[in-house]
């Protein structure tokens, strides 16, 4: 099934439903999300939706989901949230009270999440969500709240990690590497800094710079100063696209030679195609990368994935992680409630927490919390002006170019 | 904090750094500052815009190097030329209609103005963060015993603001309209009498402002970043620096602008990042601080 645009999307859907309707005497089973689909956060939005809908079409277009013995074909309604939190709010008030709608798929960002659960919560409405990252989601006691994705505060664990294997391969013990720190006073950043911080500590290395920056922060010309002159072995950096722009701009600019320097949102960013060589080595995480060796029965492997998504939506060059993340949450969807075995809405929450399963986008095991705890962080490397896998080693594409001095 | 004193002394080159790129930074702030200090001593006007004009003319820069592949240093003065007329058009539409009222209108007015362009920018633009690349040179040299990389863009940006504050005041000294300028700004209703149209005088001192605001933004986009709501931050620091050097004294908004480059770079180095902006404001206390204890002093005199 070839879908060039949404809206031929939906009808393509809607014939399908008629026609599955008279042939049979297949149920329908609604889900509800309100995505971000105006507003700032439209272009991500936009990625979500479509990841839902790939995983949706491809469940029906493969019989439905088989609960208790009658077959259901997914529908999933949508409300456009405009990216604010309060009409996210209320959106999931009357997708519950008055479409009637049992079962959630989440919208997109930590804000937008945190506004809808406690409305899912009141109600006994489980949700699964694939684009909320905050460790802080987790942390409320919430029953009915799931999250396919891995939390802010694992984005740069891997990284670590990987320095302080590097220096053990080389003789080198990790507690001598010196770590500079620079982080945007924002909550998901200094949520990334929180993990960066244990895991820092659980090697002994020594932090030397531990840099806040403020919120509107073009320029970052004073902490690497101190960079310059300390010379730290990792300079690690979280704050959104705007500080990834600044600082490879600025590495670049006062052709710092740090042996390993480690980035949240490089791809937002562009770095690679604004200053060029000079990103080479840097360290990015992602959620999801195509050249991972995950694989399932709906999608195939990640690659396929890839394939597939790109075959269906026009204008993808890469597909987003976050429409990775969304197809995800569809497909734990559809394996709660044929496990269920029930459209009980605490029979099935109980199943979704007892989910283990393998897809293509990592593997999915909910922690009493909520959040996916086996699936983790894939550190890329960007080697030669492409994204390399380079950790965790079991699912890496490529050795990481790294010595430490 | 004592780490950050420490190092100052064990590595001597990274004070040479502060105070170059305080400088260099400086300017840029130099720059959005003189356009301020302009359309506040004209026209009294607080203009609380003045940060998104130099935003508005950072995503010219930036438009014209990605959309159409223009080199971003010789675009400059097309952006400054496309920020004139959008300023006169600005005067037109709003200011010239609250120019003659309270300071709590022109206040309000500008502040709106100030969310329309965000607006403007967010809407036609997109919200992401956006940069230009300059693809100048670097100058390399040792001092103090440590390696001192400067890019040129920001060598280029001192001495724009440079061109700018001589033409500025040449502009104003000998020509006749720069004259007509200041004679409104001495006294408006008077130069009413002697025959300046003191509407078009406001309109040209609105769009030079605005036009320098575009210069600025331009080097904004070449050696920071922009995003549609970043223009706060420049209008407060042009008005911190205004405010602190006095109206009509261009060497004063020159001197504080740099002073106050050098003193966050320093404020970062000693107090930690986290305080590099609240240092800016404190700076303005102080400053206003003293100079009330200095009046008090000459007003005892009087007495």
């Amino acid at each position: 099934m070839k879908l060039t645009t949404k809206a031929l999307s939906f009808t393509v859907g809607a014939a399908a439903l008629a026609f599955a309707g008279i042939a049979s005497a297949q149920e329908t089973l609604t889900l509800g999300s309100a995505i971000s689909l105006t507003g700032k956060y439209a272009t991500n939005g936009v990625h979500a939706q479509n990841g839902y809908e790939i995983a949706k079409d491809l469940i029906n277009k493969g019989g439905g989901v088989d609960i208790g013995g009658t077959k259901y074909m997914l529908e999933i309604k949508y409300y456009d949230d405009e990216s604010t939190p309060a009409r996210g709010a209320q959106l999931a008030e009357r997708l519950i009270n008055q479409d009637g709608v049992e079962f959630m798929l989440g919208p997109y960002s930590s804000g937008l999440t945190k506004a809808i659960a406690p409305v899912t919560e009141k109600y006994g409405v489980p949700m699964i969500e694939a684009e909320g990252a905050s460790r802080s989601l987790f942390t409320q006691g919430y029953k009915y709240l799931f999250a396919v994705l891995s939390t802010s505060e694992q984005y740069l664990a891997s990284a670590i990690a990987l320095a302080a294997e590097k220096a053990e391969s080389e003789g080198k013990d990790p507690s001598t590497l010196k770590v500079a720190l620079a982080f945007e006073n924002d909550p998901f950043s200094l949520d990334v800094r929180a993990g960066v911080i244990d895991d820092a500590a659980k090697y002994g290395m020594q932090i030397i710079i531990d840099d806040k920056l403020p919120r509107d922060l073009s320029d970052m010309s004073a902490t690497l100063t101190k960079v310059e002159a300390l010379q730290p072995d990792m300079l690690i950096i979280s704050g959104h696209s705007k500080g990834a722009a600044t600082a490879a701009r600025q590495i670049a600019e006062l052709e710092l030679e740090i042996p390993m320097v480690a980035m949240t949102h490089c791809e937002a960013a562009k770095i690679i195609g604004k200053f060029g060589a000079s990103t080479n080595n840097y360290f990015c995480p992602t959620q999801w990368a195509e050249t991972l060796t995950y694989s399932d029965s709906l999608f195939g492997t990640a690659a396929e994935f890839d394939a597939l998504f790109k075959a269906t939506f026009d204008g993808y060059k890469n597909v987003p992680y976050q429409s990775a993340q969304a197809a995800a949450a569809v497909m734990v969807w559809a394996d709660a409630l044929s496990r269920a075995g029930s459209l009980d809405q605490d029979v099935v929450r109980d199943a979704i927490a007892a989910t283990e399963m393998e897809t293509f986008y990592g593997n999915i095991k909910f922690s009493e919390a909520g959040n996916n705890i086996a699936k983790p962080m894939v550190l890329r490397q960007i080697q030669n002006g492409e994204y390399a896998v380079v950790a965790p080693s079991k699912w890496a594409s490529a050795e990481p170019n790294l010595t430490f001095k | 904090m004592w780490q950050g004193i420490e190092m100052l002394f064990q590595h001597p080159s990274v004070n040479v750094k502060y105070i170059l790129d305080g400088l260099f930074f400086g300017s840029i702030f130099a720059l959005a500052a003189y356009g301020l200090a302009l359309v506040w001593g004209v026209m009294n006007l607080k203009n609380l815009a003045q940060g998104d004009l130099v935003i508005l003319g950072g995503y010219f820069t930036w438009y014209f190097q990605s959309a159409l592949g223009w080199n971003p240093i010789l675009t400059l003065p097309i952006v400054m030329f496309i920020m004139f007329f959008f300023g006169w058009a600005m005067y037109a539409l709003v200011v010239k209609w609250v120019i003659d009222k309270d300071l709590f209108t022109s206040l309000l007015a500008t502040f709106g103005l100030a969310l329309v362009i965000q607006q403007f920018i967010n809407l036609v633009f997109g919200p992401e963060t956006q940069t230009a690349v300059s693809e100048l040179g670097k100058i390399k040299f040792y001092l103090f015993g440590g390696r001192i990389v400067v890019p040129e863009i920001r060598v280029v940006g001192v001495l724009l603001c440079a061109a700018v504050a001589v033409a500025l005041i040449v502009f104003m000294k000998r020509s006749r309209t720069g004259q007509a300028i200041r004679a409104t700004a001495q006294d408006a209703r008077a130069a009413k009498v002697m025959g300046i149209n003191t509407d078009r005088v406001y309109a040209l001192t609105f769009s030079i402002n605005s036009a320098i605001c575009g210069a600025a933004g331009a080097l904004v986009a070449m050696m920071f970043l922009v995003q549609p709501f970043y223009g706060i931050t420049y209008s407060i620091r042009s008005f911190v620096i205004v405010t602190a050097a006095g109206l009509g004294n261009l060497p004063g908004v020159i001197t504080a602008a740099f002073g106050l480059g050098v003193l966050e770079g320093y404020a970062n180095n000693i107090l930690g990042a986290s305080y590099q902006q609240f240092i800016v404001v404190f700076a303005l206390v102080v400053v206003l601080v003293w100079r009330m204890i200095r009046l008090r002093k000459a007003r005892m005199v009087l007495e």
